[in-house]
């Protein structure tokens, strides 16, 4: 496996969207972590969208001019989550209903719009697609961690599961979540550098990207 | 009455930022100065309030012309227009503040809450749609202007706090989220009080 499919293959996880790029934060911290389920379901949609919108602007990579490629993007996403929007509130209405208008606000997810600008315009589709899977997947794993705090102590549930009778709303509600995040990018830094430190040939790309990134 | 209840909703109850988590990226990103955050805040509600009265009355078109699937699509270019027309408007006329925002101009594009509220005066966001124009638009200031207050507040908090020590692991975002978490705190007193 050669460096270049190998790193964009682990991407979602060494540049994890959420705890790496802080992008993509309008969701992450939303109904759409409050349980398992919301969860899943917003990563497959942004995955989706990631994945489909990478492809496609990836072949029209060398179609699209330089001067109005940003708007050019904007219609592709959008379009992209028009169509699933429809579908879901078609074939998914309780959850269309529940995620309410995170699924529009899926077309300012900077996630989307960060890979567009950042690969999918320099690389082919291959790469471009497997990126935006990775990605979308990063993203899925993230709010799956969000979810699965959020909700075990929050609710007392997984999946709709009764676990146990101990339940603190505050992680249900806005400061929950806040601080859930907060921690959570603290672990996986934490966790990111143990791994990186165990093996000395890996080259690190600036580990120190969480202090001085800036979010777009 | 009710636009007492309008702009306190706004600006306390329903917060865009630290109660329904929209608009988090520059809350985050650019709340290290106060001084940015204001002009951040500022470029924020002014985009929001103008894009708030054309989306509502793109909207109308859209309606009689029997098209409203293209709502997304509409709002989304328009705000990218505006941003834009902001853009070149800065350049020429205050060039000191367009360099002061830099590449945060061209972000408030893919700003959820400039989006979020396009979305909340068309009725597409679960709520229902603004009754006419001027609710529309005082929707639009509000909102902004809670924004603004919501990051003025937390580069306030930040700028203690970067002087301050703190564990490796919980430089940067993870310290700002805690800090905005004890901010929603603060703001859920204003759910419970007012009931919106």
């Amino acid at each position: 496996m050669n460096k270049k499919l190998k790193d964009t293959l682990l991407g979602g996880f060494t540049q994890n969207p959420v705890f790496i790029l802080v992008l993509g934060m309008c969701s992450t911290l939303s109904v759409a972590s409050a349980n398992l389920m919301n969860a899943i379901t917003m990563g497959a949609l942004v995955t989706i969208v990631t994945l489909l919108s990478n492809t496609i602007i990836s072949l029209l990579r060398k179609v699209i001019p330089d001067s109005v490629r940003i708007p050019s993007y904007i219609i592709v996403i959008a379009t992209l989550v028009t169509i699933l929007g429809m579908f879901m509130e078609a074939y998914m209405n309780d959850m269309y209903k529940t995620l309410g208008v995170f699924i529009p606000l899926i077309v300012v997810n900077c996630i989307i719009f960060a890979r567009a600008e950042g690969f999918a315009k320099n690389n082919s589709v291959g790469y471009a697609a497997l990126d935006g899977l990775s990605m979308g997947v990063g993203y899925t794993f993230a709010l799956f961690c969000m979810a699965f705090v959020r909700e075990l102590f929050g609710l007392g549930t997984l999946f709709g599961q009764q676990i146990w009778d101990f339940k603190i709303k505050f992680f249900q509600e806005a400061p929950g979540s806040f601080m859930t995040l907060a921690l959570l990018i603290a672990a996986y830094t934490v966790v990111m550098q143990a791994i990186k430190n165990r093996k000395p040939k890996v080259k690190a790309p600036a580990e120190e990207t969480t202090n001085t990134e800036v979010t777009e | 009455m009710e636009w007492v209840m309008l702009i306190l909703g706004g600006l306390f109850v329903s917060n865009y930022v630290v109660v329904q988590f929209i608009g988090i990226c520059p809350f985050l990103g650019l709340s290290k100065k106060v001084d940015s955050a204001v002009g951040m805040g500022i470029a924020v509600t002014f985009v929001m309030t103008i894009a708030a009265f054309v989306c509502y009355l793109l909207n109308g078109l859209l309606e009689t012309l029997e098209i409203e699937y293209l709502a997304l699509l509409v709002q989304i270019l328009v705000i990218a227009c505006l941003v834009q027309i902001i853009e070149i408007v800065l350049k020429k006329f205050s060039p000191s503040l367009y360099k002061a925002m830099g590449i945060y101009l061209p972000l408030i594009t893919t700003n959820c809450a400039v989006l979020g509220i396009a979305q909340k005066v068309t009725g597409l966001a679960g709520t229902p749609p603004s009754p006419d124009v001027l609710h529309a638009i005082v929707t639009g200031f509000a909102y902004g202007a809670g924004f603004l207050i919501a990051i003025v507040i937390l580069a306030g908090i930040r700028d203690k706090v970067e002087k301050s020590k703190i564990a490796k692991p919980f430089q940067g975002f993870p310290i700002t989220l805690l800090c905005a978490a004890c901010m929603a705190m603060a703001f859920v007193a204003f759910t419970q009080g007012f009931a919106l």
